[in-house]
């Protein structure tokens, strides 16, 4: 057997039983490694469920900064008996599987293509430890002492970590640390150069962070000044008003008072937790809802009313498997047609897309001054694999010269010394966009109806068909305001000559890098551009026409934004070919390079028909 | 479509403490039916305004849809208003108070918009206790629509179309009552001289305050089987209480006789003076108020007045402990925390 011999570079996967908390033991192992300045991904793969189902925690380790998901498991930690056996048989040949060997294996785990590694982590806990509780938490602790030794990682990185982590609690240090010179020494002592997978010391991550999306994202909008947020809890994206709560009570506490710079209203259900959002920001204040797809259906009717009445909210999806209530705690691109023309009529929204952390921070608070300036509402569209798991990311950075643009807002002054009429639905500077006022500024102007009803310049009801009609148009001009202020896309040429290009966004960008890297080094230098925003600029159409051929890399099965670039941009069908993954999980660079290069091999513009797209 | 006023008035209109006259109350004309219930609330919402002497243009006039949703339009005309979407009036309002708690709202709803689709909305709003002064003008059926039945019409009732109701009805005082709500009024848009001191104690209240006002649809539900028309509501009418609204370091000068009054001082220190009828009652206290409302209805009678006042209670602002400061008001300096705070957040995440 050859075995799988690497440095800084593999995959590990943990098999768990959720609620068992194998969470924070692998985390330990993760961080510990990203400490080690080595680039490093975890992902959480877990079920809807509070205690007792299988979960997952897959951890890739890559010295090129490759952070997607590769596909396939190197090494297979496995301790959950229900998974016992698909765990090992997911190892990649020349592999190694290390399990629980207080229960013996069964007969039919016969593998000799891969290295088995048995320590009895539960006998060792059980004989250290006597008190329960810790039993369950220790067990796992015991294991990443044990890759410690397997795997070459510095024993002194996990101490210190657990030393920081118990600062307060130092009584609960001592045993932790325990437990890892337990599976240290064992390991040690039954395994010595058995496993040929290592981790050295890097210097590759410079001063990068290790984030998760949520948080960012909720950081984000502190750092814009929100103050409003309405939400309803939905996996995955419970947490991003979590951490906006914990960094409103970090900074947003007055001296004097003790109050809060912050009202956070759990609502009753996604409609009032966006008519929260909707009724704070057409009173003047930055507010936000986090929510995913099933809110998003909920919420239509209320972010058409936004739409229509041109009122500001951010909206941050934290996508999941759909539909319906489809697969909670798993991944998707799956909302882009929802969000972008939720409610009925005729509505467009403009949506950003964030690839990490960073850009979960940056677009987050870009979102708000989008949204006060166009004054309509601007969806994050983030996903689970983005929200709920870290990721390694630049620092976060703030540049404090910066002022929110709120947008077109009369002040009393302004409604004193306007020289002409006001009317809150004219539209005097050409870009659509037109003045708005915060109730209460001024005692004799500036007051108006705001409604879902159509309405004429002045705002008043109107049935009359021209000035509907002209209104709706004027949301078009609104419309290419916006594809002006919108983030661009990241377009990379790498050969100016070669006519393939391949478009993606969000959580594809990593694993998508990656691919595009493997065809370079065999010659084929694929052109990309990353997607940051809907609607889409002229650089956008101008990429495609570029290229004889695009393929499109999303995360749902229907190609919802080839829908989207067919539909907004008149780009030819044949033109977009779609590499789709849906199973719920990150996409991987396997999986897109296996895709790409069977599209490629098809690629014959004399015999090539259709292309294979969504159905829509 | 909407109509305005004409804007000429008598020159010598009396004028209120901050120098308003009434017609700085007013709003567009109103297009709803001749003789609706909802117009005569309309009035009586000026009226408390215009003697209260509150600065039009501080107010935010809320509403869902439905008839009573568009009278926003009709008051108030230098106030901003909201009319939204169908019986999602409660939590607009939510935010709109959430940004900034120093505005006077005014929350207009029908019974469909509360009691059916905003339903939820509704008992949630009471929950949170929101400084929100909710109008429900009832007419126990759905005007905009053509005369269905609401969820407020009493069984056995019957309107135009004259089929009874078979389905029980639901009484929202009692219901705001049981789900703590700390202001709740049962008045009649035919009898304004109960209905606008009603709107004044609202206005005083730290909280949310339900006023339930029966507001006859004169199209579809004033005929002669219809319990909530014109002529059935003032036969069977029950006033619980007469009071006046003291605002505020004013005197109370009428004297009743010992045992029939009951004063009860509101969080801005203005009083309400009550005269009972009943010498037992006590409107702070929640089981009498909900034993009163069924005693009555056994009797087939309406109870009106104040029903049940708690004077000492905090909003969503106090529950929350967001800033006393309106939050759309605080800027780069109150809010953001620099790039010095995000480099140590970028240090404990290595």
């Amino acid at each position: 057997m050859k075995k799988i011999k690497s440095i800084n570079d593999f995959v590990v996967r943990f098999a768990n039983v959720n609620g068992s908390g194998s969470a924070s033991a692998n985390n330990l192992f993760a961080k510990a490694i990203f400490r080690l300045g080595v680039p490093v991904s975890p992902k959480n793969i877990f079920p809807s469920n509070i205690q007792g189902l299988p979960t997952w925690y897959e951890v890739r380790v890559n010295e090129d900064g490759f952070l997607g998901r590769r596909g396939g498991v190197d090494m297979a930690v496995a301790v959950n008996h229900q998974t016992l056996f698909n765990d090992y048989q997911e190892v990649l040949p020349g592999g190694y599987f290390l399990y629980d060997s207080t229960r013996e294996l069964s007969d039919k785990f016969t593998r000799e293509d891969i290295t088995t590694m048995g320590i009895p982590f539960t006998t060792l806990c059980n004989s250290e430890f006597k008190n329960p509780k810790l039993r369950q938490l220790l067990r796992n602790i015991i294991y990443v002492g044990s890759l410690s030794f397997l795997l070459d990682l510095d024993f002194s990185i996990l101490t210190d970590s657990i030393q920081t982590q118990f600062k307060k609690k130092p009584k609960l240090a001592e045993p932790n640390i325990k437990a890892l010179e337990l599976g240290y020494d064992y390991a040690k002592e039954h395994f010595p150069g058995v496993c040929k997978l290592s981790v050295r010391k890097s210097d590759k991550l410079g001063d990068d962070i290790l984030m998760d999306g949520n948080s960012a994202f909720a950081l984000g909008a502190v750092y814009a000044g929100a103050t409003v947020t309405g939400w309803y809890p939905i996996t995955p994206s419970t947490s991003v008003v979590e951490a906006f709560e914990r960094y409103v009570n970090r900074f947003r506490i007055e001296d004097d008072t003790g109050r809060r710079k912050a009202a956070i209203i759990q609502a009753e259900d996604e409609l009032a937790a966006i008519g929260i959002v909707v009724g704070a920001c057409w009173n003047g204040a930055r507010a936000f809802t986090s929510t995913s797809g099933p809110g998003i259906s909920l919420m239509s009717e209320f972010i058409g009313l936004a739409y229509f009445a041109e009122i500001p909210a951010v909206l941050v999806d934290v996508q999941r498997t759909g539909p319906s209530t489809g697969m909670p705690t798993r991944t998707q691109q799956g909302d882009l047609l929802s969000c972008a023309y939720a409610s009925h009529g005729d509505t467009k929204n403009v949506l950003l897309f964030p690839c990490d952390p960073k850009e979960c921070f940056d677009l987050g608070a870009e979102a708000f001054d989008l949204a006060d300036r166009l004054q309509t509402p601007v969806f994050v569209m983030s996903d689970l694999d983005l929200g709920m798991n870290d990721h390694i990311s630049g620092p976060l950075q703030w540049d404090d010269s910066r002022r929110y643009d709120r947008g077109k807002v009369l002040s009393a002054e302004d409604l004193d010394t306007l020289k002409e009429q006001w009317g809150r639905y004219r539209d005097v500077d050409g870009d659509g966009i037109c003045y708005r006022t915060y109730p209460g500024t001024h005692p004799t102007k500036g007051a108006f109806v705001t409604r879902g009803t159509s309405h004429n310049e002045y705002a008043g009801y109107t049935e009359e068909s021209p000035i509907y009609q002209a209104g709706m148009e004027r949301l078009l001009v609104k419309w290419q305001t916006a594809r002006s202020l919108v983030p661009a896309p990241r377009i990379k040429i790498r050969d100016i000559d070669y006519k393939v290009g391949v478009i993606f966004f969000g959580t594809t960008t990593h694993a998508a890098y990656e691919a595009i890297s493997r065809f370079s080094k065999r010659g084929l230098k694929i052109n990309s551009m990353r997607l940051r925003a809907f609607p889409f600029q002229d650089e956008v159409i101008e990429f495609i026409n570029d290229h004889r051929t695009i393929f499109l890399i999303e995360q749902n099965r229907d190609a919802q934004l080839r829908t989207m670039l067919m539909v907004e941009n008149g780009i030819s069908p044949g033109k977009l070919q779609s590499v789709l993954n849906f199973d719920g999980l990150p996409v991987t660079a396997d999986f897109i390079t296996d895709k790409i290069q069977a599209l490629l091999a098809d690629e014959d513009p004399a015999t090539r028909k259709v292309a294979k797209g969504g159905a829509a | 479509m909407s109509f305005e006023r004409p804007t000429f008035r008598h020159p010598k209109l009396a004028q209120n403490s901050a120098g308003y006259t009434r017609k700085d109350y007013e709003g567009a004309i109103s297009t709803l039916c001749a003789g609706c219930g909802h117009d005569s609330t309309t009035n009586a919402l000026i009226q408390a305004c215009f003697e209260l002497a509150i600065e039009p243009h501080r107010v935010a006039k809320m509403s869902g849809i439905g008839c009573s949703s568009k009278t926003p339009a009709y008051l108030l005309s230098r106030s901003h208003g909201f009319n939204s979407i169908h019986g999602r009036m409660p939590s607009v309002a939510t935010g709109a108070n959430m940004a900034n708690r120093e505005l006077l709202y005014i929350g207009i709803s029908g019974d469909g918009d509360t009691a059916s689709i905003g339903m939820g909305q509704f008992a949630h709003a009471l929950r949170r206790n929101l400084n929100l002064n909710y109008i429900c003008m009832n007419n126990g059926c759905y005007g905009l629509t053509k005369g269905q039945d609401s969820a407020t019409a009493d069984k056995g009732s019957a309107g135009k179309k004259g089929i009874p109701n078979p389905y029980s009805s639901i009484d929202l005082c009692e219901l705001a009552i049981e789900l703590g709500a700390s202001y709740v009024a049962r008045g009649f848009s035919g009898d304004k001289q109960q209905l606008v001191p009603l709107i004044k104690g609202a206005f005083a209240h730290n909280g949310l305050a339900f006023i339930d006002v029966i507001s006859p649809c004169v199209t579809f539900n004033n005929t002669a089987t219809s319990t909530k028309s014109y002529e059935y509501v003032r036969d069977h009418i029950e006033a619980t209480n007469t009071f006046d609204f003291v605002p505020l370091q004013q005197e109370i000068l009428a004297q009743y006789p010992e045992g029939t009054s009951q004063e009860v001082v509101m969080h801005d220190g203005s009083i309400i003076h009550l005269h009972k009828a009943d010498s037992t009652t006590d409107v702070t206290d929640r089981l009498i108020a909900v034993n009163n409302l069924e005693r009555e209805k056994v009797k087939g009678r309406l109870l009106t007045g104040l029903l049940y006042v708690n004077p000492n209670i905090t909003d969503t602002h106090d529950i929350i402990n967001s800033s006393l400061r309106p939050l759309n008001t605080l800027t780069e300096t109150d809010l953001c925390p620099g790039s010095s705070a995000l480099q140590k957040i970028n240090q404990s995440l290595r």
